[in-house]
Order: C-alpha cells, then structure tokens, then sequence
C-alpha cells in the first residue's frame, strides 16, 4: 500500500522533501514530491525509467528551478544556490559521472577539495588505488569504471560532507566493477548518509536499507526495502515487470 | 482600447500620412520644416524605410529566434545592386528593379544555405564574416562598380522624372509609405500562416518541430530568404530617398543598429519593429540637429560631447531598454493601451 | 626571401594583437557563454586612457612615456571589464541573448563618445627612437614595434598557460569552460570567476589597444571594432574556450591576411580569412580544438 501520507520516519531526518515540484518548459516533472532520508546507512530512491529520479537528485541540489521545501540537517535549502548547498555538506555524483575530461585525475580531485574540511585522501586512495597511479592521466581517457571512481572519490574526498546523492553508480560498468562500487559504497555509508538512485534492483536490494518509490512524478511508496522487494506483487506494481525476479 | 477603436484610430492615422504632402502645418521642435516640406517629407521616408528594414530583420531575429548579424548585407545589396544596374550600365529603373529581386532571391538563398547549417553563435558569426566580406568587396571598388569609398551617386538621367528633385520628394515619400505597408502586410500574412506559426515553434523548441515530421532548415532557410528579399526592397527605397548608394550602409555597425532598432521596438511584434525603427532614425536624424544647437553647444564639454553623439544616446538607451524594459517601447506601450 | 620574412614576421606581430583580444573573448566565451562585443570598446578605451597619459607625464623620457601608457591601459581595460561584468552582465545572468545585447549597446556608447570627445582623426603616438628603427631578421629590416609587440604576446600567452594549468582559479576556469554546472556542484562559486576572467580579458585588451597603438603608430577610435572583428573570427576558429587554440589560429589569420594582401589586391587578406572562418565552420562547428561550440 503507498503510503505517501506520512513519508517521514520517526527520527528528524537528515534530509527533508516536501510537495517538491520541478517543471521542464510545460511539462510538470516532480508533482509534489515528499519524503525523508534519515540519518546514516542507505537510502534507496527507486522507481521505472523516466519517473523523475535524477530531477528529484537535481532538484535538492538546485541545478533545476524548484518550488517546495528541501531541509538539510533542519536548515531550509530551497533558496540557496547550489554551492551554497554542497558547501553545507551535500555531495553529489551524477548519474553520467561529469569528470572533468581535460583535466588529469588528480586535478580532478584538487577541484573538488574544500577549505576548512579535513581531506580523507587516505581513504580514497585506499577505496581506488588506482586513482594514485593514474594521477596524472587526463580523465577523459579514463574507463566508464574509473571515471566512476573518480566521482566517488570526489564525493568522499571531504570530511565534512554528510549526505551523499548518488545517481546510478553501476550504470554501464562490467560486473566486477559493479561489485567494487557497491563495496566503495558500502564502505562510504559508514561515515555518511547515501541516498541512492539505483536502476539495477539486486544492487539496490543488497545495499539499501529505506527504499522511496517514485511514479510519474510523485512518491507511491516508502517503507523497508525487505517490504518491497520480498513481496512480488507489490514490486511489480511500483517498479514494474524487472523487479518480479530479483531477490 | 479595444480594437475597433485601434482600426479607427489607424485608418486615421494613414489618412493623414497619405495628405501629408498636402498639410503645411509646422511642428516647431519636431520636424524642422512644415509637415509638407521636402526636408520633412524626406525624413519620414527614411523613417517609414528604416521601420520596415527593422520588420524584415523581427521576422528572422524576433520570430525564428535566429540572431543574424549580417542583415544589412541582404539591404546594401538592394541599394548597390540597383545603383550599379542605373548608373554605371545604364539600365533603365525597371531593367534595374528586376535584376536587384533576382539577385535578392538567389544570394540569401545561397549564403542562407550554408549559415543555418549553423546554431547560435557559430550561425552569428558566419552571418557576420559574409556582411564583412561584403563590405570589404565594396570598399574594393572592383571594376570600378561600386565606387569605392565614395558610394554612387545617381546622376541625373537614370531615374524617370517623377523621382527627382526636391519637387519630387512627396513621390518618393508615397512610395516609402507603400513600402511600409506592403512589408508590413507581407509580414503579417507570413507569420499567421502556417510556415511562420513553425518558425515561431522553431524558436521556442526546435527539436520538437523536427520530432513532428517538419524539417527546421527549410523553414529557417525561408525566412531567411523572405526577410532578406524585403530587406533588399527597402534599400532600393532607401536609394531613391538617399539619391546615392554608401559603403556605410554595408558595415557591421548598421546592422547592429538593425538590432537596436528592433529590440527597441520589442522583439517579436510587429508593430514594435516599425515603432523601433522609425524611432530610432527619427532620434538619429533629431538628436543631430539638437547637438547643433547653441544651447547644447553652449554646455560645458562633459556634457555637450556625449549629447553631441547620437550613438551614444542611443547605445545608452539601448542598455536600459535591455536591462531593465526587455520589451522594448512596443511593451511599454502595449501594457498603457492595455489599461 | 627577404619579402618572405618581412610578411612572416608582420604577420606574426598581427596575429599578436588578434591573440591579444582573442584571448579574453575565447575565455569569456568558454565559461560564461557571453559573446562580448564590448570587447573592442575596452581595447579602444584602454588606449585612447595610454595615449592621454603620455601627455600628462610629456617632460619625462620617451621610453617612460611609453611604459606609462602600456600600464595605464593595462589597468584601465582591467577596471572598464570589470565594472562592465559587475553591472551590465551579472544583473543579465539567466538571459544569455540580453547579455550580448547590451554589450553591443555598450560598445556602440563607448565608441562614439570616444569619437564624441577626442575626434575621429587618428592621434599620433610618439615612440622612443629604438622602438621605430628596424633590426635584420632573416635579411629582412623588421621594425623593432613588430618584434616588440610578438615578445610581448608570447609573454602574455605564457602567463595565462601559467594561470591556467597552475593556480586553483585556473583549474577552476578549465573546469568551468567545460561544464560550469559541476563546478557549482562541487561547491564552488563560479561567479567569482566571471568576474575575474572578465578582468583578464578587460587587462588583455588594453594591452593589445596599446600594443596597435605601437604596431600603427596611431591611435584611432575604429579599430577597435575592425580587430575585434578578426579577434572573433580567430576565437572560432581556434575553438571556443582554448587560449592555446586561440594562440594557434591567431598566426595563421595573422601571416594569411599578410601575404594574401600583400601577393593579391589589398583587402583580398582580409576577405580570405571571412572565407577561411566560413569553411571551418562548415567542416567543423568547433573550430580547431573540437571544443563544442
């Protein structure tokens, strides 16, 4: 059963959206979006190809224009500017991973430093080796995989980030890839919140702990991933025929 | 206003504009001489021509959305092309007027061809290097046909008779008013049909035209000719008016002004083009004889030098108009009459 | 051979200027997607402000008159850019057409009042005797302003390499020029750098208005606007965005319109290199460096 009535669980969360609208020229993408990710582990933002779950990423960060609200650790985000969101902590990897391509990998890394933060530069040369000894290759001529390590890395880069968006890590990566994003992942929602759009549910299913379902634009079910992905027919009806078999 | 009384007030309007010749009143402060005078009558030609120059230019830059930089190549040509045919092969005014439209036809559907295989900036600045290289080819002077840096002059004897003199300047005042208005009926027609109601979905979304089935470089590649036609129309006129062709009118600085002209007016009306450019040489025209005067004249030099420049009373008014009034007199005006 | 030399080396010193300018606009262009027209109107301003301040400090030497000037334009373009970002082109910052409109108007403005206030008769620039003698280059006699304004060029070209590739704002321009909306998602505001790179380009253009100034002997208030002309067919040509593409297709439009105005009727230079912008363009939306357009 959906239940967009309350979609906020019991602890204040870390970050809060409520009645999020985004519009494309005429088209109405996010009607009303509301949900919250609570503090720590991994949070799941799933649903069927084109349901608005990059524009609701987006959306939270400002790269969109938006009308709602959108509170991060109590504070009200939705009439800042995007660096001003991403300074208080907010880290982004998009879904086409956007490295800068004629930029080395380790220029890529010193962009995305902040003043102030402690760096954990040992953690991420631990988590992808090989961003050190390709340091000085131009990221543009890097593989789909360690373009998507260096997105990770910038994420993490920065001790004061608390809040990951993650938009479809594993997208077009070979399968032992896969399994190293998810263990990078894994490893990072240790010392952050995630919140993860993910199209490859058994993915999803192994790393998440909520899950937020969207439809057409707007939230058709919160609850545990178990909730969702244990009972078929449920699965189906949110995220359509893919979900049937994968548990 | 409603819009019969707008087709009242209209119809008036263009009553009066057709008897003006024959109205001897006098607007001290607005025009120099009396309405009826040679001076006057000139003036508003040039007016009525720069007003319809700036509807050819709102149909491309306003209703296709494309920003061409290179518009006064498409009127240097009507004014040189006729020039040259009269004065320097002798060619009678209607042996002249053919050739300048076939030449209209055929040169912006060549260059037209190759610039819209462009977007945006790269389509700007291809449209500006071909009006720069039409320059430079004039100011060359090659065979002797185009004068150079000293333009043409229409002697006497390659126009009938009816179009020379200051005796004869209601005639050409009539047809700067014919003009205006046919341009302007053109226009209209143009983009009320259903090519320009795709140009304007062009403009706003060419993808989704181009989704539909239609094929966007046609319809850009039309208007583009159809504006450029009409534009060399005007400057077969604008000949008539000026008695001469020259070079200046084929710089990049008078096709900027083409740009001033229309986003004064409001872009994307037609109206507001006509109101742009009637504006904009009326003031060019004014704003010089103001500076002559001995009150100006008379001003301490901080003063006096940016009020002696017409240019830069128009360039000023150009970057308020853009920064703060994006609709340009034409919105001003529509949101008054509105309330 | 001589001949040779004389148009490589001229053309060279023309192709400075047009890096010059090109330079600031390639910049401007790549991270904030604003065709500047007002560009010329700082080289102009830059070096109508050089060529008055020679005459306010007429007692001391020539070669200090000179310097005087080059710094004072230098300055001047880098302050009229600015003000220009701060109040013209900020305010604008959602409307991408409004931007290039009003600096066309600003360039229109500026210019004529320009010519408003010291005429449109070119000034003449008095140059230290060594700066107009000539030197043997390869058999050929180069006037010493061609090579001075070539060194100069490839000084200014050497510092932005330097900007670019080693301090952060750097980093931050190249990342900029290549998708601004990451920047911004990786914390940085990139506003800043607009202003800055409006700033570079402003003290980049006043240079090059007093380096024409040096190159012609004169100062007058058209070239701005013929040379901005160029400087933006050498911009797409060399690809929106890259300084180093800019510096390339700078010497070639530069030692082009040499020879073909020299070997062909005047103006036939100049008409080429129109025609060369429309071929590349036509082969290549994205200039030399494939940056997109």
């Amino acid at each position: 059963m959906s239940a967009a009535a309350d979609p906020v669980a019991p602890a204040t969360p870390l970050l809060g959206v409520r009645d999020l609208n985004v519009y494309f020229g005429e088209s109405h993408i996010l009607q009303g979006v509301s949900f919250g990710v609570r503090r720590g582990g991994i949070t799941g933002l799933l649903g069927r190809n084109g349901v608005g779950k990059t524009t609701t990423l987006r959306g939270i960060l400002g790269l969109v224009p938006r009308t709602g609200s959108v509170t991060f650790d109590g504070e009200e985000t939705v009439r800042l500017g995007t660096h001003e969101i991403v300074r208080r902590g907010v880290a982004y990897v998009p879904e086409d991973r956007d490295v800068f391509a004629g930029l080395t990998v380790d220029e890529n890394l010193r962009l995305a430093e902040r003043a102030g933060a402690p760096l954990r530069y040992d953690l991420v040369y631990e988590l992808f080796p090989e961003l050190k000894t390709r340091a000085a290759q131009k990221a543009g001529t890097l593989s789909g995989g360690q373009q998507q390590m260096v997105a990770l890395a910038r994420a993490l880069l920065n001790g004061d980030n608390r809040i990951l968006l993650v938009d479809e890590p594993t997208k077009g990566l070979a399968p032992l890839v896969v399994r190293h994003v998810v263990d990078a992942l894994r490893r990072a929602a240790e010392i952050a919140t995630i919140l993860l759009v993910e199209q490859n549910l058994s993915v999803a299913h192994s790393l998440v702990r909520d899950v937020v379902v969207l439809d057409q634009g707007r939230v058709s079910f919160t609850g545990d991933v178990e909730q969702l992905m244990g009972d078929p027919a449920l699965a189906r009806k949110h995220l359509g025929l893919a979900a049937a078999g994968s548990h | 206003m409603t819009p019969r009384v707008r087709t009242i007030v209209l119809a008036v309007a263009l009553v009066v504009l057709v008897a003006l010749p024959s109205i001897g009143i006098a607007l001290p402060g607005v025009f120099e001489g009396a309405l009826n005078a040679p001076g006057t009558l000139n003036l508003l030609g040039l007016c009525f021509v720069f007003g319809a120059l700036a509807l050819t230019y709102d149909l491309v830059f306003g209703y296709v959305g494309l920003l061409s930089f290179g518009h006064a190549l498409y009127f240097a040509t009507g004014v040189y092309t006729t020039a040259i045919a009269l004065t320097r092969w002798h060619w009678s005014l209607p042996a002249a007027l053919a050739l300048t439209a076939v030449v209209s036809l055929i040169l912006p559907l060549v260059l037209g061809a190759v610039c819209l295989r462009m977007r945006d900036i790269p389509f700007a600045m291809v449209t500006l290097a071909f009006a720069q290289a039409g320059s430079i080819l004039v100011m060359q002077n090659p065979f002797g046909l185009t004068g150079g840096e000293e333009g043409l002059a229409l002697g006497g004897g390659v126009l009938p008779s009816f179009l020379v003199g200051v005796t004869n300047t209601h005639n050409v005042y009539w047809i700067a008013l014919v003009l205006l208005l046919v341009v302007y009926a053109i226009a209209w027609l143009a983009v009320n049909s259903p090519p320009g109601r795709v140009w304007q979905a062009i403009r706003e979304n060419e993808r989704r035209v181009s989704v539909l089935g239609l094929n966007p470089y046609l319809y850009k590649l039309g208007a583009f000719v159809l504006s450029a036609f009409l534009a060399s129309a005007t400057g077969v006129v604008y000949l008539l008016l000026q008695g001469g062709a020259n070079p200046q009118v084929t710089t990049a600085d008078f096709t900027l002004a083409l740009l001033v002209m229309v986003v004064l007016g409001g872009v994307g009306t037609l109206w507001g083009a006509v109101l742009g450019g009637v504006v904009y040489e009326y003031l060019d025209f004014r704003l010089v004889a103001l500076a002559n005067t001995s009150t100006v004249q008379s001003l301490p030099g901080v003063l006096r030098v940016p009020l002696s420049e017409p240019l830069f009373l128009l360039g000023v008014l150009f970057i308020v108009l853009v920064l703060f009034v994006p609709g340009g007199l034409g919105g001003l005006l529509r949101r008054r009459v509105a309330s | 051979m001589t001949t040779f030399a004389l148009l490589l080396i001229t053309g060279l010193g023309l192709g400075a200027l047009y890096f010059l300018i090109a330079a600031g606009l390639s910049l401007i262009w790549g991270l904030m997607r604003v065709l500047n027209f007002a560009h010329g109107a700082f080289f102009t301003v830059a070096a109508y402000a050089g060529w008055s301040a020679t005459r306010l400090v007429g007692g001391a030497s020539l070669e200090v008159q000179w310097l005087v000037a080059v710094l004072v334009a230098i300055a001047v373009g880098g302050v009229f850019a600015t003000l220009t970002e701060v109040v013209l082109i900020r305010p604008l910052y959602a409307r991408h057409v409004g931007q290039v409109l009003v600096t066309v108007g600003l360039a229109l403005a500026t210019i004529s009042l320009v010519q408003g206030g010291f005429g449109s008769d070119p000034k003449q620039l008095q140059l230290p005797a060594w700066m107009t003698s000539t030197t043997t280059v390869l058999g050929a006699n180069i006037p010493n302003t061609r090579l001075l304004v070539i060194v100069l060029a490839a000084l200014v070209f050497g510092l932005l390499l330097f900007f670019l590739r080693r301090t952060r704002f750097g980093l931050i321009v190249r990342a900029g020029v290549e998708n601004r909306a990451m920047v911004q998602a990786l914390g940085i505001d990139v506003q800043r750098a607009f202003t800055l790179v409006f700033a570079i380009g402003g003290m980049a253009a006043g240079l090059a208005g007093m380096l024409a100034g040096t190159y012609f002997g004169t100062i007058d208030p058209g070239r701005g606007t013929t040379m901005l002309l160029f400087a933006f067919i050498v911009v797409i040509i060399g690809g929106l965005g890259s300084v180093t593409g800019s510096a390339l297709a700078a010497v070639v439009v530069g030692v082009l319109q040499q020879f073909l105005n020299f070997y062909g009727a005047a103006g036939v230079g100049d008409f080429s290199v129109v025609l060369l912008l429309a071929i590349v363009l036509l082969v290549r939306p994205g200039g030399f460096s494939g940056a997109s357009g």
